[in-house]
């Protein structure tokens, strides 16, 4: 399979009162044409900087150093045509004055060249590809009339519609409860494979990464800590701070921690 | 086993929603004994949070009773209701939005101290110092404003608040969620050390089935304003009965390992 | 970067620093430089600016020194307009948190007692009110709130109902806080920026109800106003405009001066407010 994006040496740092802080340090790594690498961090691992930094959508006054290259594109990316971004919060990226309609609409006219009844036409089928319920009224409501679940299948829709090569999704799951978050994990792998799109799925989530992912790479404190196969970082991960995470992890075969008489 | 601390029984609240009524809650009754933990499940607007915030007073209900420690909770007014507090808290999902912003961690803990009247002026700098190092913080971080802390440190300052009124039950809505997993851990295991120290109980409120069974006795699912599956939490996820337990059980993140 | 750095940066803000800075040192200045009564005669009557270097920008009809009740007028207008601004605000502040807090009937109540203060044009409510209790300083600084305070309590009010929404407000409820604490100690403080943002134009504007209420005779007798002067040079507004022009300046640059620096200060805390 082809590279698709490259990192190289990548370090971001942020400027802000008078002191400058890095958040991250020398990553490096590849993503291949049609492959999902899931990126795990806590709280600072600057996991969230790498897809700004990725998508060129950094703060001012943010200093990075190395490089991200497209070696299939052979220039720079154009977010919404060539990248995809999905938002932990829908209904930030969402405008709440516009209809569903017309906000993917207006991406697909922007980035496909359609004229608006063509673009209206894509974006249900668009909606029906996120298995929105009854696209063709999903059209022309507005963000504010769908439920949490729907509002992030929209962003989906949006996200895809210029059928970019690479989706980001950034916690893209995290404020949805476990039942749509599964379902949403499940369309974003469907239409990843469908679609032959690259992802990067960020997530705190170690065993959802693990459920989505080819393969995982772990950052901490601003650093790619270990990447490798989802299965190989479950079952044999090489870093003391990949097995915490793992540990950490409370799945349903996790003991209680309660005495065991008290649980009986 | 002992005589229940609370008895919720027949709660009913309705809401209006883009001119649609939805019950959020519809007949729910529970009940919680002493030093115990009951979760209450469910997907969203399944009624959880609604429950909860309806038994520390924060919304109205429709309909129902409910008993705490043999009173009437929902019929106490003014002064008594806000005595009644001492004895049941909270600690909420977000510690960021859960503080003044203005606030210190003194001041956060010196007011339920000061309130409730639990500790004369002059002795409760060494009061809150105590609360600190038994939520496994440093004394230091009084002084500290709440903004400046980290958020695993922000909820252990929650948990401290919540127990300087010595509480008999605290409501814990989705506390460990907004947690990096590395400190969900050992917030959950000083709940727990709370809870066999003091016989604190908890209502433990979350859609993540995982926490549920690492520290619930007991578990109740919801699932549109209806309590759908009750029983002991081992049980009820290795073996749930309701659609709602086992799209719950299904839905939860399982490590995907090697074969 | 500091809220002082964004605050000079942009050059309106230092302008109006400037202004006020050259107010406050007059109004500082004036019993220094200007010992004696601003209302005892100094010389000739009507004597013109620029003619003798003893009283620099002459005298008027009396042959009281002009430069002099400048400088103790800047401390009439610098006093009344503070004065003004932090009563109307206290009150404002007040009676908003109450109501947005309270809400029910008591906001009902409350909000309806500021739409019928609202109604009435401030500087009639200002001259009803000084013309019944008669003119002092503090009479005309209640006077000038009794117009002013609606604006702080509607803002007030609007910013508590988003607040008493959070989740701290109801955290605070939970641990038994009185509901007036929580008014007063958890909702207020946080409401009090966006109203304080309206002070540089109470201030400005009660500055210029001031100078009314003293051109129509209805200000404190015993002190220079700057309205007051302008109203005694009117009666030979041909023979000596200057009389009049010179206050009318220093009102104008004042206003302005209160008015540009506000709005600095508002720019440069939104500034720092989305770079956090």
């Amino acid at each position: 399979m082809s590279v698709r994006l490259t990192v190289e040496k990548l370090g971001v740092s942020y400027r802000g009162d008078g002191r400058e802080t890095e958040v991250l340090k020398d990553v490096s790594f590849e993503l291949r044409a049609g492959e999902r690498l899931a990126i795990i961090g806590e709280s600072g691992s600057g996991k969230s900087t790498l897809a700004l930094a990725i998508a060129g959508l950094l703060p001012a006054g943010s200093r990075v150093d190395g490089n991200v290259r497209w070696p299939e594109l052979g220039r720079q990316p154009i977010n919404g045509r060539d990248l995809g971004f999905v938002f932990q919060d829908p209904s930030s990226s969402l405008n709440p004055v516009l209809t569903i309609g017309e906000q993917i609409a207006e991406v697909v006219r922007a980035h496909l060249g359609m004229a608006w009844r063509e673009a209206y036409a894509h974006a249900e089928m668009l909606l029906g590809r996120v298995r929105l319920p009854d696209p063709a009224s999903a059209l022309r409501a507005f963000p504010h009339q769908l439920s949490g679940g729907q509002r992030q299948r929209v962003a989906i829709a949006e996200a895809i519609a210029a059928r970019p090569s690479l989706l980001i999704a950034d916690e893209a799951t995290s404020a949805l409860d476990t039942i749509v978050q599964a379902d949403i994990v499940k369309l974003i792998e469907e239409l990843v494979v469908e679609d032959g799109v690259s992802l990067m799925f960020i997530s705190h989530d170690i065993a959802l990464a693990s459920q989505i992912a080819d393969r995982i790479a772990v950052f901490r404190h601003g650093r790619l800590v270990e990447i490798g196969e989802a299965e190989q970082i479950v079952d044999a991960p090489r870093e003391a701070y990949t097995k915490s995470l793992l540990a950490a992890h409370m799945g349903l075969d996790t003991p209680s921690l309660l005495s065991p008489e008290a649980v009986a | 086993m002992s005589a229940p601390l609370l008895t919720a029984t027949g709660l009913r609240k309705r809401f209006d929603s883009r001119g649609r009524a939805v019950d959020a809650l519809d007949d729910v009754s529970f009940e919680v004994a002493p030093g115990e933990t009951l979760a209450l499940v469910g997907p969203s607007g399944s009624g959880k949070t609604t429950a909860a915030r309806a038994l520390m007073r924060l919304t109205e209900l429709d309909g129902g009773e409910v008993r705490f420690d043999s009173e009437d909770l929902l019929a106490l007014k003014g002064a008594r209701l806000r005595a009644v507090r001492a004895r049941l808290q909270m600690v909420f999902q977000d510690p960021r939005a859960a503080f003044n912003p203005r606030a210190t961690v003194a001041r956060v803990l010196d007011d339920p101290l000061r309130i409730h009247g639990i500790v004369p002026r002059a002795r409760r700098p060494e009061a809150i110092a105590q609360l600190l190092r038994r939520v496994g913080l440093s004394p230091d971080l009084a002084t500290r404003a709440i903004h400046d802390i980290s958020g695993g440190q922000r909820q252990r300052v929650a948990i401290a608040r919540a127990i300087a009124t010595h509480p008999r039950l605290i409501v814990l809505d989705e506390a460990v969620s907004a947690l990096d997993v590395s400190v969900r851990g050992q917030i959950l295991e000083l709940l727990l050390d709370l809870q066999r120290s003091q016989d604190i109980a908890y209502l433990f409120i979350s859609h993540d089935l995982g926490v549920v069974r690492a520290i619930a006795h007991r578990v109740a699912i919801m699932d549109k304003g209806r309590i759908v599956e009750t029983g002991g939490a081992a049980g009820v996820i290795a073996n749930p009965q309701s659609s709602t337990g086992q799209a719950l059980v299904a839905a939860a993140p399982k490590l995907r390992h090697r074969g | 970067m500091s809220l002082l750095r964004r605050f000079l940066r942009t050059p309106e803000a230092v302008a109006g620093a400037l202004i006020l800075a050259a107010l406050v040192a007059m109004a500082l200045a004036a019993p220094l430089l200007f010992p004696r009564d601003p209302l005892s005669i100094a010389g000739p009557a009507l004597l013109p600016p620029f003619q003798d270097w003893s009283l620099p920008l002459g005298t008027d009809r009396l042959g009281r020194d002009v430069l002099a009740e400048l400088f103790h007028g800047a401390r009439t207008s610098i006093a009344v307009g503070l004065a003004a601004a932090a009563t109307s605000i206290a009150i404002g502040a007040t009676i908003g948190t109450l109501a947005g807090f309270a809400g029910g009937l008591t906001d009902e109540v409350l909000m309806r007692i500021t739409d019928a203060f609202q109604t009435v044009p401030g500087f009639l409510l200002a001259l009803a009110f000084v013309s019944v209790v008669g003119p002092s300083l503090a009479v005309v600084v209640i006077a000038i709130a009794l117009g002013a305070w609606t604006g702080p309590a509607r803002v007030a009010r609007a910013e508590v109902l988003s607040i008493r929404e959070r989740d701290y407000v109801a955290s605070a409820r939970v641990i038994g806080m009185h509901p007036l604490e929580i008014a007063f100690r958890e909702v207020l403080p946080n409401a009090l920026p966006p109203v304080l943002a309206l002070s540089s134009i109470i201030v400005a504007a009660a500055i210029l109800v001031e100078a009314a209420l003293s051109f129509l005779g209805l200000g404190d007798p015993n002190r220079v106003t700057w309205g007051g002067m302008i109203a005694e040079g009117r009666a030979v507004l041909r023979s000596a405009p200057f009389l009049s022009i010179i206050p009318g300046i220093a009102l104008v640059l004042t206003v302005l001066g209160v008015y540009l620096a506000g709005e600095g200060f508002v720019e440069a805390s939104a500034a720092r407010k989305r770079q956090s």
